[in-house]
């Protein structure tokens, strides 16, 4: 057993610590979609994170950070990866890491040949590029394998129809990662954003990010842009998700660790009845089962962080499953205490809590909610301890 | 023992229900069908419907423009309405200052401010809390001094006033002998929004809507005739406008509605090629929600009975107020957890999720306020153990 970081892991720790003072959530705020509810101004920046930043993280490796170094990552693990996702969780730093890094990336990883990861990967591992994965379809849920996107082969090329909802980081992706159906079973496809008979709508999601819905009618595709052999697309994007959910782990640790003591410190300074409200037996127990929460978060996202890339699928499932699962109770419990603790302020807009709310919110109904871990986890050989 | 409702009482239902299904103006029915959000101007269409018919303000006495309902009957209608879908209507003038200047005001205030808020014509909003008030409300510090030509002159600053760019009135607790201690020196007082100096900024809520305001006193001359019952005399009124019926608190209807609302969103959500609503394991959620309804449903007809009885509510009403508030934010957690992916949908620009469902984002997240306001949770439970349970502190 040994739940320490190396010091390299130290450093690349520090290094993404680092990274956030120059992107604090009063960046985040300067870009996110905005507007709706007749509130204020309506500011909707289209993109609502910086390209020149994600140059930057490309610089500092974390584009292709678990990636092998033959495609021209850094081949360092994923668990390395959940690393940096906790830390810039913590002032929600809003470039698309775990859209297209993690999850697009991920189903690269797992289901392209190496000349296609490295054609894919290449450029966005040099920042100039972003990927985006349409897995998801109306009426699917979080089940993969609901696929009814078509890609009929003519000749030597495909055609691909169909409508995909929710792709993170399809606004601005250049090329969209899509699962369809072929004689085969479901195979990935990589289609440029801008290929004809591709419409991409932005919609703004309740983190102040944004997804989007893509349709495709008759998108023509040639045979290279097929992902490894035709039919095995569904476990890549099943491992790919879970990889994803593993990294919302880590960044719903960031998250719950920065509104704890953002909350404990307010407790400290906010005085009702003369004294400070952290003196309230009530608002410390409350404050300590908030720190509990956080800390079990901690321990599964670890958990998950260092399972997600394990080649044993099941043990993979059941770590991944166990930890989200936490998040959705546990990250729920930390981030509506936080804002009952700060009283009317939390509901304010202006205040920051309510943000951590959002993204915490957003990160459990990502990658499987917690009804489809625990029936999933419950659906594990094993489970019924025979 | 008797947990029926007598023939009079369920005609009485019928009545409602008939006007419900006949009355409602077709624009806020659209918008009640898709669970739509109100603005003010909608709320007020519906005030002054209801005040056509003479019911929009079932608490108060008939001479003053009541409608001469018992108790049981301001229940049941109050049910009916929430369960309706139309706009709740704004509470700071009809049950809160209006009640307050039936029991406590003088006949030159009942007659200035009563018909307009009956009316609708006027619109009023709450200035207790204060940024250093909150739970704590006897420290506020916004002062009215005497100026001795017939007026006070006001400083200070509330804050998370509700809908004040809309009112044309704020009640006020102001504090107008800073010698004495904390709750001696209050008074209750009527500000004309108007008023020179006195500026309402909305901000905006987690929901995205400008729900509430800070609000600003800047040498605000209000005449002194504005005061509700005697100078430095406010602190116990406002408790006793607490002492009011209390039934309503526990949202009951707004509940039974919401839940509604879960079943439908989960009967054309799929789920494995069926309906969520045919899941087991969602309906076994929302079967212990809507039990956990069922029972306040009960508590809450106790407390109504009790009323009947004409029984002052007591320190009970915090049950109501404390597992209502979080049943209502369950319902829309349960919303969300059904919508799943689409709980992820803002405002909908997109029509990328079914009308009805655009709104349930903002009001998860603006809920999260039933636990903090009206007294917070904390202090309601805070209230039970000391008043109930006797316990020290
Ligand atoms: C959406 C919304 C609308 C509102 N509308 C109005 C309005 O129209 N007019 C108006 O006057 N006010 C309004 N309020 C204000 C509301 O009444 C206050 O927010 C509430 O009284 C709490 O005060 P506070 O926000 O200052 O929190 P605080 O009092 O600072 O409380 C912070 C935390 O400490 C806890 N706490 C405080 N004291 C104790 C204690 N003794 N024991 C245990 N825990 C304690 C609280 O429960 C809370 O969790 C509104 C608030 C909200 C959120």
């Amino acid at each position: 057993m040994d739940f320490e970081l190396n010091d390299d892991q130290k450093l690349l720790k520090d290094s993404a610590a680092q990274f956030t003072k120059s992107s604090p959530v009063t960046r985040f705020r300067k870009l996110r979609s905005h507007g709706g509810g007749h509130g204020g101004e309506v500011v909707s920046h289209d993109r609502c994170w910086e390209p020149s930043v994600w140059k930057q993280m490309a610089d500092l490796g974390w584009l292709g950070l678990f990636y092998p170094e033959s495609v021209g990552g850094l081949g360092l693990s994923f668990f390395d990866m959940t690393l940096v996702l906790e830390e810039l969780g913590k002032t929600l730093v809003p470039e698309p890491i775990l859209a297209s890094v993690v999850l697009a990336g991920g189903a690269v990883l797992k289901g392209a040949s190496v000349e296609q990861q490295k054609k894919i990967l290449g450029p966005m591992i040099e920042g100039k590029t972003s990927l985006a994965l349409a897995w998801a379809e109306k009426d699917g849920r979080y089940d993969a394998g609901h696929v009814s996107t078509t890609a009929k082969k003519e000749g030597g090329t495909w055609l691909l129809s169909g409508e995909k909802v929710w792709a993170l980081n399809g606004h601005a992706a250049e090329t969209l990662i899509v699962s369809a159906r072929t004689e085969a079973g479901i195979s990935l496809f990589s289609v440029p954003s801008n290929a004809k008979g591709v419409a991409i709508e932005s919609a703004k999601t309740m983190d102040g990010q944004r997804a989007a819905r893509v349709r495709l009618s008759n998108v023509v595709l040639g045979s290279e842009d097929l992902l490894g052999t035709e039919g095995t697309g569904l476990p890549a994007i099943e491992h790919a998700l879970d990889l994803a959910a593993a990294g919302a782990c880590a960044e719903g640790h960031g998250i719950a660790s920065t509104v704890l003591w953002m909350t404990v410190n307010y407790l400290q300074v906010r005085k009702q009845f003369n004294v400070a409200i952290g003196s309230f037996q009530a608002l410390q127990h409350r404050a300590v089962d908030m720190f509990v929460e956080t800390e079990l978060l901690k321990s599964t996202a670890m958990l998950a962080g260092m399972k997600a890339d394990d080649s044993d699928v099941n043990e993979r499932r059941r770590a991944v499953s166990i930890a989200k699962a936490q998040l959705a109770a546990g990250g729920k419990r930390v981030v509506e205490s936080a804002i009952q603790l700060h009283g009317g302020i939390g509901i304010t807009d202006e205040h920051d809590v309510g943000l951590y709310f959002k993204r915490m919110s957003v990160l459990n109904a990502l990658f499987g909610d917690e009804e489809h871990h625990l029936s999933r986890y419950a659906s594990l050989p094993g489970f019924e301890g025979a | 023992m008797d947990l029926s409702f007598t023939p009079e009482q369920e005609a009485f239902r019928r009545e409602v229900r008939e006007f419900l299904k006949t009355e409602v103006p077709p624009h806020i029915k659209a918008k009640a069908e898709v669970d739509g959000h109100f603005e003010m101007d909608e709320v007020m269409d519906w005030h002054k419907v209801l005040y056509r018919k003479g019911w929009v303000a079932p608490h108060w006495p008939k001479e003053l423009g009541g409608p001469g309902w018992d108790a049981a009957q301001r229940f049941l209608f109050g049910e009916e309405l929430e369960k309706s879908g139309t706009p709740l209507l704004s509470p700071f003038g009809l049950s809160m200052v209006g009640p307050l200047i039936i029991q406590f005001g003088n006949d030159a205030q009942k007659q200035r401010f009563l018909p307009k808020i009956l009316s609708g014509e006027e619109k009023w909003c709450q200035g207790y809390s204060e940024p250093d008030a909150g739970s704590d409300l006897a420290s506020l510090r916004t002062t009215a001094v005497d100026d001795g030509n017939g007026n006070f002159v006001v400083n200070g600053q509330k804050t998370w006033t509700t809908y004040a760019q809309y009112a044309d009135w704020i009640f006020c607790l102001v504090r107008t002998d800073s010698s004495a201690k904390k709750q001696a020196g209050i008074s209750f007082l009527l500000i004309d929004m108007k008023t020179p100096g006195v500026r309402a900024v909305p901000m905006l809520t987690t929901g995205h809507t400008p729900a509430f305001c800070d609000t600003w006193f800047e040498n605000a001359v209000v005449p002194k005739e504005n005061v509700v019952g005697p100078v430095n005399g406010g602190w116990g009124m406002a408790k006793a406008l607490l002492g009011h019926e209390r039934t309503m608190i526990g949202a009951v209807g707004q509940s039974t509605r919401a839940l509604l609302r879960v079943k439908r969103i989960a009967s054309h959500t799929i789920l494995n090629g069926k309906p969520l609503l045919e899941d087991g394991s969602f309906r076994t959620k929302i079967a212990r929600l809507e039990i956990k309804l069922e029972a306040l449903r009960v508590q809450n007809y106790r407390a109504l009975a009790g009323a009947q009885l004409g029984h002052a509510p007591g320190p009970e009403s915090s049950i109501l107020k404390i597992r209502g508030s979080e049943i209502q934010q369950q319902c829309l957690e349960l919303a969300m957890e059904v919508m799943g992916q689409n709980s992820l949908a803002w405002f909908n620009e997109t029509d990328i999720v079914p009308a009805g469902e655009q709104w349930v984002a903002s009001s998860f997240n603006y809920l999260r306020a039933t636990t903090i306001y009206g007294g917070s949770n904390e202090i309601q439970r805070n209230v039970i153990a000391k008043m109930i349970l006797g316990l020290p502190g």
